[in-house]
């Protein structure tokens, strides 16, 4: 540590240089943070599925519909807790861009399935009250401004009112927040009893996926199994995965995202460690004499190395600590797409990994100076003064 | 006084010597390029990707073709219509017409599970039934390998991308729907455009499938000119018989790749946008560097009666080639790493799989360059100024 003060003078001899490599450091970790939040949203959910439940949806593809009568049927299976359904209902507000998920579920069984979802009390009551009820995620909430007790007309894609109408009103009666950070806070959901009843005959008495409960997540494969068993050979065959598999499905999807993201991170770092790595290798060179210097009045191999890295250190924690403090604040802004990434934030791994990386970044652009400093002699680099 | 030319020729001569002195300062000037260059890659190499959803989606387009949805419904996947309103629809004014009758086919738009190749998991194909006008409503599309399926019969039709990008879609091979298994007759391309995503049967064979009964999705139509969309349109909304939406088919598929196409260029833009600050900064050093080493050399020829403007336009030339050079590269890099790679995704209007090529356009790799240019520039500018400024007396006593 006394050393230090030597350290951050040699940094502030060149200021300019000094500070131009270290915002190029700074952008690195703001693109960092940037993209590990892209990544988050996009492929993040699996983290968040229940080890315990069990997605089945329709064997042909996730469009077909389910009869609703498999519930009771799933409930009597071995190593099933509990069953409860959901339904696409691809609901506009508004404006197609306005773009949020609005499900008919269960109330009850939906709660108790989700304990992920934090619903205050008061709120449940109400919404168990109130058959054209729905609760709202605290980031839809926020972003269209509504409130507990708003009328929100809702124009659906797929479901048809008996009056012919798109238009589905309903009322907000609580906003759920979620239980961390990852727990996706825009979709809606409503009461499936309001929904069937009012939906037009097509479609009546069926459903778009379940969600089971299993009683021992090391069974899943199994429970999977026998469900599927269960409705072999029926008019609507079904696919049960764990919801991991189910999330990560879509996740793959989309396409190939880590990679993707892992190529444009490859591209930027490269870039900075040429410019960091170059701004020591100048330093180095210019210090020629000093160095010999320092070894003449009997700094050995190794402190010398030391100083040179722990310079270069110093100069990559410092811009990655602002550059990742920088994407906390730009990231915590929300969303960028308005609404097409929901579950936008910096996981907190993410943060540590870039710190890593910056004493990472730090030890590689160090190390070539710092071992050509090392295998100065002394006759010659005085010599250069 | 010859003044322009002896202005030009300062110009020449100091950007000479700036260029000749690369070599000695090469590390500086290979970390600036290469970092110009990343920033374009990544720039032209994002925005590619964009660019080929998006043609895939709009080759698809014919100026005369129409396509009728059931009102409200933004994708063919949540339209329906009966088999009175589709037959309405194949006779309104403005269809084109042949002896077999209207150039109009209704359809049925459905998902099917098939497993990717590149990732083993299963993905949501489009499977569409037809009715034996698609091939005259979307005359670009043509069998390229095997036969097309006979009308009427258990048999199904696989575009050039699906059969690329899904397993088990070769001719002879059989896919699974329900409890029905489907032998794929052919393969067929369509310039590129989505269709080459989907699996196309017989209409009635899909309806038979699914128990949709004689009921349809969507109707895809031939006008007899782009300019009888007007009169379709009100023909058909005026009719109180009908509740439907017609679009015309390049609106149609702008906005079925809106929203994707929307996600990718902003969040490749901001990605950009950000390396090309980190860029700014490292051409920023290299050319105070070059300064810097340059004091003396700069201070001689303004002693020697050279104007500082001349320094100043020729140290932004030197930084502006550099940075030209990192453009081009960093867009050939991304012609030859992303032009036509192949590849999926999901269309999120109707959760099916797209299959399609990245494009690396011409338009991309000016984009890419007019941007390095704008690097070496704001690049060149503060240091070729803290150049001109250089008190010579000062800088000469420095020798």
């Amino acid at each position: 540590m006394k050393f230090f003060h030597l350290i951050w003078c040699n940094l502030k001899r060149k200021k300019l240089r000094t500070s131009l490599t270290l915002l190029s450091i700074v952008v690195a970790f703001v693109l960092f943070g940037f993209l590990s939040a892209i990544q988050q949203a996009l492929v993040g959910g699996v983290e968040m599925a229940g080890a315990d439940r069990l997605i089945v949806r329709h064997k042909v593809s996730i469009i077909q519909l389910l009869p609703v009568s498999y519930e009771a049927r799933m409930d009597r299976i071995a190593g099933v807790d509990f069953a409860t359904h959901q339904t696409w209902f691809g609901g506009i507000y508004q404006d197609p861009k306005n773009f949020f998920m609005q499900n008919p579920v269960e109330p009850e069984k939906f709660l108790q399935m989700h304990p992920e979802i934090i619903l205050p009390p008061e709120q449940e009551k109400a919404w168990l009250a109130t058959r054209t009820g729905a609760i709202v995620g605290r980031r839809t909430a926020n972003r269209f401004h509504w409130k507990i007790g708003d009328q929100v007309p809702i124009q659906s894609t797929i479901w048809t009112r008996p009056d012919g109408s798109h238009t589905w009103e309903f009322d907000i009666v609580g906003i759920y927040d979620g239980k961390d950070k990852g727990t996706d806070t825009t979709p809606m959901f409503f009461r499936y009893d309001y929904f069937d009843e009012a939906r037009q005959a097509w479609g009546k008495g069926q459903v778009g996926w379940y969600t089971i409960r299993i009683k021992d997540p090391s069974q899943a494969a199994e429970v999977a199994k026998r469900v599927d068993a269960e409705f072999e050979n029926s008019p609507a065959e079904t696919k049960t995965e764990p919801e991991g598999a189910f999330i990560q499905g879509w996740a793959k999807a989309i396409g190939n995202i880590v990679l993707i993201v892992a190529a444009i991170l490859g591209a930027v770092f490269f870039t900075i460690l040429l410019v960091t790595g170059n701004t020591m290798a100048q330093a180095v060179r210019e210090r020629t004499g000093e160095l010999g210097v320092l070894k003449a009045i009997g700094f050995t191999n190794g402190r010398i190395v030391g100083l040179v890295l722990a310079e270069s250190c110093l100069l990559t924690v410092l811009g990655g600590t602002l550059g990742l403090g920088l994407a906390w604040l730009v990231i915590s802004r929300g969303d960028p797409t308005s609404g097409l990434l929901p579950m936008f934030f910096f996981p907190t791994r993410d943060l540590l990994i870039g710190l890593g990386l910056s004493v990472v970044l730090g030890l590689v652009t160090g190390i070539f100076p710092a071992l050509q400093a090392m295998r100065l002699r002394v006759a010659d680099a005085l010599r250069r003064m | 006084m010859a003044g322009p030319i002896n202005w030009f020729s300062q110009i020449a001569s100091i950007t000479k010597f700036g260029l000749l002195s690369i070599p000695q300062r090469r590390g500086a000037v290979v970390a600036t390029v290469i970092g110009i260059a990343g920033v374009v890659t990544v720039l032209v190499g994002v925005l590619s990707i964009a660019a080929g959803f998006r043609q895939a989606m709009t080759v698809s387009a014919s100026p005369d073709g129409a396509i009728v949805l059931r009102s409200g419904a933004d994708s063919e996947m949540v339209s329906g219509f009966g088999r009175d309103e589709t037959r309405v629809i194949a006779d309104s004014p403005g269809v084109a017409r042949t002896a077999q009758g209207p150039l109009a086919s209704a359809e049925l738009f459905v998902i099917i599970n098939i497993p990717k190749r590149s990732t083993g998991t299963d993905a949501n194909v489009p499977l569409r039934g037809v009715e034996p006008a698609a091939l005259l409503v979307r005359d670009n599309l043509k069998i390229i390998r095997g036969r097309m399926f006979d009308w009427g019969k258990d048999e199904v039709i696989v575009g050039r991308g699906a059969a690329q990008e899904f397993a088990g879609l070769e001719v002879g091979s059989k896919i699974k729907v329900g409890r029905y298994e489907w032998p794929v007759a052919g393969i067929f391309s369509a310039d590129g455009g989505v269709a080459e995503s989907e699996i196309w049967t017989d209409a009635k064979v899909l309806q038979d499938a699914y128990n949709r009964g004689d009921s349809f999705q969507s109707v895809s139509v031939r006008l007899n000119s782009p300019g009888a969309f007007q009169q379709f349109k009100d023909s058909l909304t005026s009719n109180p018989q009908l509740n439907v939406k017609v679009v015309r088919q390049s609106e149609y598929y702008a906005e079925q790749s809106e929203t994707i196409t929307r996600l990718i260029t902003t969040l490749g833009y901001l990605i950009a946008f950000l390396m090309a600050i980190g860029a700014v900064f490292g051409a920023l050093n290299t050319m105070y560097s070059a300064v810097a080493a340059r004091t003396r050399e700069i201070a001689t020829l303004r002693a020697l009666g050279f104007g500082s403007s001349a320094v100043v336009v020729s140290l932004m030339l030197e930084s502006l080639l550099l940075a030209l050079v990192g453009g081009i590269l960093g867009g050939g890099l991304a012609w030859l790493a992303f032009n036509n790679f192949h590849t999926s995704t999901m269309n999120w209007q109707s959760f099916s799989q797209i299959a399609f090529a990245f494009k690396v356009t011409p338009e991309l790799l000016v984009r890419g360059i007019v941007w390095s240019a704008l690097i070496g520039l704001i690049g060149g500018l503060f240091p070729a100024i803290r150049a001109a400024r250089l008190p010579i007396a000062a800088a000469l006593r420095e020798l």
